[in-house]
């Protein structure tokens, strides 16, 4: 006798402040499977408000994910790429089923998403040691430069974006410390289900990511124009959209910053820090 | 009414507060770590190209708990021919596997060898504290932790050489040879281990003869890593092994950390050839406290810098410079402060200060506070602490208004053994501090930051605490200036002695 | 170091050594006795101790003379002792003792000193304007000598954290001094209210300034303002007391207030004083614990120590 086991599909909802909430705004738009006519799922449209949620959630965490130590935030994001192994099955049928990817190229696209949370927990406590430096000023002066954290940032990637991207771009920027909204358009947004499982169970306080579904259109505006945002992470190679959002960013002098040149690189860390410059006298 | 039934209901006899005794005594009971967590064998082998082999000579030696003196498990004794199969094994392993992976298989090796001494991380302490005798709250909370973060960290750079040292052509050495101390066992054997693999070497590791049981459970991660055979290596014995070990002709890199005398010995053995070298020896580390200190934290930060681990630490603050001003008033509150420190079992959770590692140590110890007396030293040891009756057990102590020129001003004792002396300016403190052949590490005390400053710059020593001591962090460079060696562990410094630049 | 001067009894100037303080090295000291692990007999004799080192505390705008007949009657006898007795003899238990204080407003300090007489339980009341000490110091004299009339043998003062922090010490210390006048023979302690002080150079500088102006205990906090009692705190105050009393000779008490609930902390404690001040400071006559809900938890890990079960809230009154 065989048994007829009807499936329970995933909701997929939004990821703000460690919860899973629909947008407030109660829009949705449909998925569907790739190359086919045939429902996958429906996603939410994020509003501008959902969005500022999700800001003043990144904005809470911000001071208790800096102070973490290096090692402490390098151990979270290696615990990333454990639960990501854990849900390899996931993601890969995700990326069949919405993005037309064969297992095998599905395996291995989770692979480098994999290497990418493995790449940035090595570099947690190690991009100061390679961009730190004691400043051989004269005079009786100890001065010294270290990076910090440039607050919150705002990500926006593109309908496009493959899944390694996507985990090393979130992974660059909070490992030096930052939080992070990031905005998962269209059919990437199917993606959010496992990603966010992934950061909700990797001890990774609250609101550090914040994960979004919806229109590039709808909130690119508010990723440039929200004063509390530092830092915008541009993964969308699309110049006007780049330039207007240097623009929107003008007033609080914005960080823009464009599309990462390769997925694992100390130069994507570096996009997101500021530096300070410490003197101190040396004298009896 | 309410008032008139409660006092009712109040008058029930009970026993008031001056009825008890004032004060109590607080002993703390003893609240063991139970050693069953680890499962010794009746005696162990050779970890050469993935297997436990019997040794060549079929000898084997014991190993002894140095808190009961009995005999823990025996161990096989390599000679100079098991060495060379040792060696021969990381030479194929180098050639065929391990230079053939990129950094960031190498990486992956590492970190689920971190992974895996974190979650085995109680049966590691309790082994630790079982073979060396130090207090199972230290193996616990520093040993054990310190070797996980050791491994991690490392793990991450084998895929980031290029940014470490960027515009230079760099490569592994090939075949490592280390011989390791009995003070740090495990930590040490992290040490050398996790950045030698992720510069691409592989390596032969001699851990020292009478602490080599956390180096053989580590075999048993590395399986479990599934890191391919030949890529670690474990030798264990006594002088002998080692020294066959770093002029074995194929090593191409020796790392050494021990005491002075046996380093100047692999200088002299290694010196006609073309074998990389790092050396971190002995100490006499200074320890200066200023009259502006916050003096609590600072006698907190001596106790730490000599007694922590039995005062079996290279870089242990065994010379303890006070300011004038504040002498009396330091010592008398260090006296208090070693008066509550805990000596006794070490697998008791409230033990400070465990057994003695060896009875060799344990005997020199002795004889050097005997000649510390003779030279006229003012001696200090509490009174009340008492020794348990078998096991190496050595009481806290120190000997004041000690002149540079005594014996024990200058020779390393590695016990809990401190001096003290007295300065008046800042210069006479550097003077002080810098008259030693030794140059590892010192410890400065004052809330004064340009202070600081100026006193660490003229310090001639490989590290520098201020207003805290005996600081260990993966991330953070040690080794020694002068007698105390050379080359340093950890940190972006700690890659370059098991890398060649092309 | 640093040092005010303050002028003191007939016009005297009295100088004020301040050592400074080394935080992170306070904290890692202070964590050093969260690793303590006590035991057995060692941890019956902590718990017994700590019941009998509890200032019972109520300070709420709502307390009524029925809440507080409550109280006391929950601090005579922490466990209905009738109910009691035929346990303690089959588990080999010491009675459960009455705890230190009761600790109230200067309103309710007849209500309780009216039930507690010749108990041997001190009645500790608030006062100088609890919690903000925002008021007059004629208010605040009248305040102390209400509570004494009313019956308080302690009197828990709070010093004016406002006239601290722009440096007005002399005031601070003219203020202790006059409390400490107006409460006679009463006990004085002086609550610092360290989670508003900002550093712990500055709670070294109050616990000095309130030992000189003749406090007979230190105290961190009012319960009202977080932090309240920390470790690092408390360590920093007991290492004032062993200067002072290096110094002095003279013996000041210690009361930590606020935050501890559970008897893993007061243990803690415990530890700190008799590694920091040696086990003469191990009596309620030189250390309490401000507290209310660590006496229940207390009970529960004495009924726990007797019969290795793991009691529930149910077990105690909630009084």
């Amino acid at each position: 006798m065989a048994s007829h086991h009807l499936k329970v599909p995933k909701t997929i909802k939004l990821f703000i402040g460690g919860e899973f909430p629909r947008t407030e705004s109660g829009r949705s738009f449909p998925v569907v499977r790739h190359g086919t006519d045939a429902h996958f799922a429906h996603l939410c449209r994020a509003s501008r408000k959902d969005f500022r949620n999700a800001v003043a959630a990144a904005k809470a965490a911000l001071a208790s994910w800096e102070r973490r130590t290096a090692y402490n935030r390098a151990q979270i994001l290696y615990r990333m790429a454990e639960m990501c192994e854990g849900k390899r099955d996931e993601f890969a049928e995700v990326l069949c089923y919405t993005q037309g990817l064969s297992n095998d190229a599905a395996q291995k696209a989770v692979d480098a998403a994999i290497d990418a949370f493995v790449y940035y927990a090595g570099y947690a406590d190690k991009y100061q040691q390679v961009i730190g430096n004691l400043n051989p000023v004269s005079g009786p002066h100890l001065c010294f430069t270290a990076a910090e954290p440039v607050g919150v940032v705002a990500a926006l990637f593109d309908e496009n974006s493959t899944l390694d991207e996507i985990t090393a771009g979130l992974s660059a920027i909070i490992c030096s410390g930052n939080t992070v909204v990031a905005l998962l358009p269209g059919v990437t947004g199917t993606l959010l289900a496992p990603l966010a499982e992934v950061f909700a169970t990797s001890d990774l306080p609250k609101g550090v990511v914040n994960l979004l579904t919806g229109d590039v259109s709808e909130l690119a505006p508010q990723f440039g124009s929200h004063m509390e945002v530092q830092a915008v992470s541009v993964q969308t190679k699309n110049e006007a959209l780049l330039a207007e959002l240097k623009i929107a960013g003008a007033e609080n002098l914005k960080r823009v910053a464009p599309p990462m040149q390769t997925n694992l690189g100390l130069n994507n860390i570096l996009q997101f820090v500021e530096y300070k410059t410490v003197w101190h006298p040396v004298g009896y | 009414m309410l008032v008139k039934r409660a006092k009712a209901a109040l008058n029930i006899e009970t026993p008031t507060p001056s009825a008890r005794p004032v004060t109590l005594s607080f002993e703390y009971a003893p609240s063991l770590e139970s050693a069953d967590i680890v499962k010794l064998k009746p005696r162990y082998g050779l970890y050469i190209d993935g297997k436990m082999v019997e040794p060549s000579s079929g000898r084997y030696f014991p190993t002894v708990n140095p808190a009961t003196e009995a005999v823990l498990t025996e161990i096989a004794e390599a000679t100079e021919k098991d060495v060379d199969r040792a060696v021969q094994a990381a030479r194929k392993a180098y050639e065929k596997v391990w230079s053939k992976l990129s950094g960031r298989e190498r990486g992956r090796y590492l970190f689920r060898i971190a992974r895996i001494i974190q979650e085995r991380a109680r049966e590691f302490a309790v082994l630790e504290t079982l073979d060396n005798g130090k207090p199972i709250r230290e193996s616990r909370d520093i040993d054990i932790p310190l070797v996980a973060a050791h491994f991690f960290y490392h793990a991450g750079w084998a895929d980031k050489l290029q940014d470490a040292f960027p515009g230079r052509e760099i490569s592994s050495l090939g075949v490592v040879g280390q011989v390791i101390p009995w003070n740090f066992p495990l930590l040490m054997a992290a040490w050398k281990i996790a950045p030698a693999l992720a510069c691409g070497n592989t390596v032969v590791l001699k851990p020292a003869e009478t602490t080599p049981l956390t180096a053989l459970l580590l075999t048993e991660v590395f399986e479990e890593a599934g890191l391919p055979p030949g890529v670690v290596n474990i030798v264990t014995g006594a002088g002998a092994t080692g020294a066959a070990l770093v002029s074995h002709p194929d090593v191409d890199k020796v790392a050494f950390t021990g005491s002075t005398e046996v380093g100047k010995e692999i200088l002299e053995a290694t010196a006609k050839t073309n074998k990389k070298l790092t050396l971190e020896l002995g100490g006499k580390s200074a320890h200066i406290v200023f009259e502006d200190a916050a003096l609590d934290q600072a006698v907190e930060g001596v106790v730490n810098g000599i007694y922590f681990n039995q005062g079996h630490v290279c870089c242990a603050g065994s010379r303890l410079l006070l300011e004038e001003s504040i002498a009396e008033t330091f010592i008398e509150k260090l006296k208090k402060r070693i008066d509550k420190i805990r000596v006794g079992n070490p697998l008791d959770k409230n033990t400070d200060i465990g057994a003695i590692n060896s009875k060799r140590e344990f005997e020199k110890i002795q004889r050097l506070v005997a000649l510390g007396k003779e030279e006229g030293g003012e001696f200090y040891e509490p009174a009340g602490t008492v020794l348990p009756a078998k096991g190496y057990f050595h009481k806290p102590c120190f000997f004041a208004n000690v002149s540079s020129s005594f014996t024990l001003s200058r020779i390393e004792i590695f016990g809990p053994v401190l001096t003290i002396s007295t300065f008046r300016t800042p210069q006479e403190a550097i003077m002080k501090a810098n008259d030693t052949s030794y140059g590892l590490a010192a410890g400065i005390w004052s809330e004064k930051g340009s202070k600081i400053q100026k006193v660490a710059s003229a310090l001639k020593a490989g590290v520098i605490w201020a207003n805290t001591y005996n600081k260990f962090d993966p991330s953070a460079p040690f080794g020694g200036y002068f007698e105390s060696g050379f080359g340093r562990e950890g940190g972006r410094h700690g890659l370059l002695p098991y890398l060649e630049e092309k | 170091m640093r040092s005010i001067t303050v002028r003191g009894p007939e016009g005297r100037l009295l100088p004020i050594l301040v050592p400074p303080v080394d935080e992170v090295g306070a904290q890692e000291r202070a964590d050093f006795f969260t690793k303590r692990s006590i035991k057995k007999e060692s941890k019956l004799q902590a718990l017994y101790l700590a019941i009998r080192m509890c200032d019972l505390t109520t300070l709420e705008g709502a307390d009524t003379p029925g809440k507080v007949l409550q109280l006391c009657a929950k601090a005579k006898s922490p466990v209905p002792p009738g109910l009691f007795a035929a346990f303690a003899e089959k588990k080999k238990l010491e009675p459960i003792p009455s705890v230190a204080a009761v600790c109230v407003y200067p309103s309710m300090v007849k209500v309780a000193a009216d039930v507690l007489r010749g108990t041997g339980i001190h009645i500790a009341s608030v006062a100088t304007a609890f919690p903000s000490g925002q008021a007059p110091l004629s208010t605040k004299l009248d305040d102390t000598r209400f509570a004494v009339e009313q019956g308080a043998d302690e009197i828990d003062m709070v010093i004016n954290r406002g006239a601290f922090l722009s440096g007005r010490y002399q005031e601070v210390f003219d203020e202790i001094r006059a409390v400490k006048e107006a409460c006679g023979p009463a006990h004085l302690k002086v609550i610092l209210e360290t989670g508003e002080l900002g550093s712990l150079d500055k709670i070294r500088l109050a616990a000095e300034i309130a030992m000189e102006a003749g406090a007979d205990f230190i105290k961190t906090s009012t319960g009202k303002i977080q932090p309240a009692a920390t470790l690092p705190v408390t360590l920093v105050m007991l290492q004032s007391i062993a200067d002072f009393y290096r110094r002095t000779g003279k013996k000041i008490g210690m009361k930590p207030a606020g935050g501890i609930r559970t008897a893993k902390q007061a243990i803690q404690y415990l530890c700190m004083v008799n590694e920091t001040l040696g086990p003469e400071w191990l009596t309620p006559d030189l250390f309490r614990f401000g507290a209310s809900a660590l006496l229940n938890d207390l009970l529960k890990q004495i009924f726990k120590e007797a019969t290795g079960r793991y009691y529930y809230e149910k077990a105690f009154s909630l009084d």
